[in-house]
């Protein structure tokens, strides 16, 4: 068990790199959401069921969603404003 | 600062937080968990308690008071989130407003998309009463129900249009299953003290270790602690796409 332990740890830093590599914000979401579920897997690992079901909704759902809405309100101010300061 | 000479800090800086970090993971204790809080829930709190859930117990018996203040605070981020994102009708100036491009509609999603979210939302209602109502025998709790009953809506907005999600979820329901939450977990604190105990008091018969109705007041604690935090996040998101709602009609 500890092998896979540390098997998903380093998953969870290799998903980590992942989200910040990428650039573009929406599919960032997407490596986000990812990431929350490998975040889930080593807490369920570490004997903390409760918080890993916590976990898999909110990181992986929840946190990507809220993301995505505010990125499309922000898009919009930038796109149907462009003479405004960029 | 050159690119080249950023990229020496960088390296100095994270090597020398790489030894750190190894110095410092060669310390942690062997074996896993010292400390005696642990050792002692699990030997008092399955015996006091009747249950076999120590963390939902901690959750909503011995710190239920704090569990409280963390479902206010749940409670003043939905409406901070709300107040922000409100638009009243003399704000709406016309169709540059929306929260997209005008020239492009809202997609309707695929028969694919559609079918499998929508045969989802059974098993997410059902997921979600089953961890509101076992927060006492097995692991989840009034938390991650909510969370779970949330996606029911989510997986509907998510494989119809966004109407749709109004119409199950309409505003006046979902604020006052949030205040209902709310208020429940206070009644049932204040109803500790009506007996004669404590606030927060577990005064419910404690019934048979493992059944459903056992623990006292952990089970109803953990259901109004359910209904405020799904109410409280489809609030949210409500309150996010009211926007797209305006262009659609």
């Amino acid at each position: 068990m500890s092998l896979l332990r540390h098997a998903i740890l380093l998953l969870a830093v290799l998903s980590g790199t992942g989200v910040v590599a990428t650039r573009d914000p929406v599919a960032q979401a997407v490596t986000l959401s990812f990431h929350g579920l490998v975040l889930s897997t080593l807490f369920f690992l570490h004997a903390a069921p409760d918080v890993a079901l916590s976990q898999v909704v909110v990181g992986a759902v929840v946190l990507p969603l809220m993301f995505l809405l505010a990125l499309a309100k922000v898009r919009r101010q930038r796109v149907t404003r462009p003479q405004g300061r960029r | 600062m050159t690119a080249r000479g950023r990229l020496v800090l960088f390296a100095a800086g994270a090597g020398a937080l790489f030894l750190a970090l190894l110095a410092a993971s060669a310390r942690l204790p062997a074996g896993g968990y010292p400390g005696p809080y642990g050792t002692v829930l699990n030997r008092v709190a399955v015996l006091e308690r009747h249950t076999t859930d120590v963390v939902a117990a901690v959750t909503y018996d011995y710190r239920g008071f704090d569990t409280m203040g963390e479902e206010m605070i749940l409670f003043a981020a939905v409406a901070g989130a709300a107040l922000l994102l409100r638009r009243t009708r003399s704000e709406w100036t016309g169709p540059e407003d929306l929260d997209h491009l005008p020239d492009r509609s809202v997609a309707d999603p695929s028969d694919a998309v559609r079918v499998t979210l929508l045969l989802l939302v059974p098993v997410a209602i059902t997921f979600g009463a089953y961890l509101a109502m076992h927060g006492q025998v097995s692991p989840g709790g009034g938390f991650q129900a909510g969370v779970v009953l949330v996606t029911a809506p989510l997986l509907v907005y998510l494989g119809t249009r966004a109407r749709l999600l109004v119409e199950i979820a309409p505003g006046a329901s979902v604020e006052l299953g949030e205040g209902a939450g709310i208020l429940g977990y206070l009644l049932t604190g204040v109803a500790g003290l009506v007996v004669g105990g404590d606030y927060l008091d577990n005064f419910l018969p404690l019934g048979r270790l493992a059944d459903v109705f056992s623990a006292g007041t952990i089970l109803a604690l953990s259901v109004a602690v359910s209904l405020a935090v799904a109410a409280g996040l489809a609030q949210m998101l409500i309150s996010f796409v009211e926007e797209t709602l305006r262009q659609e009609g």
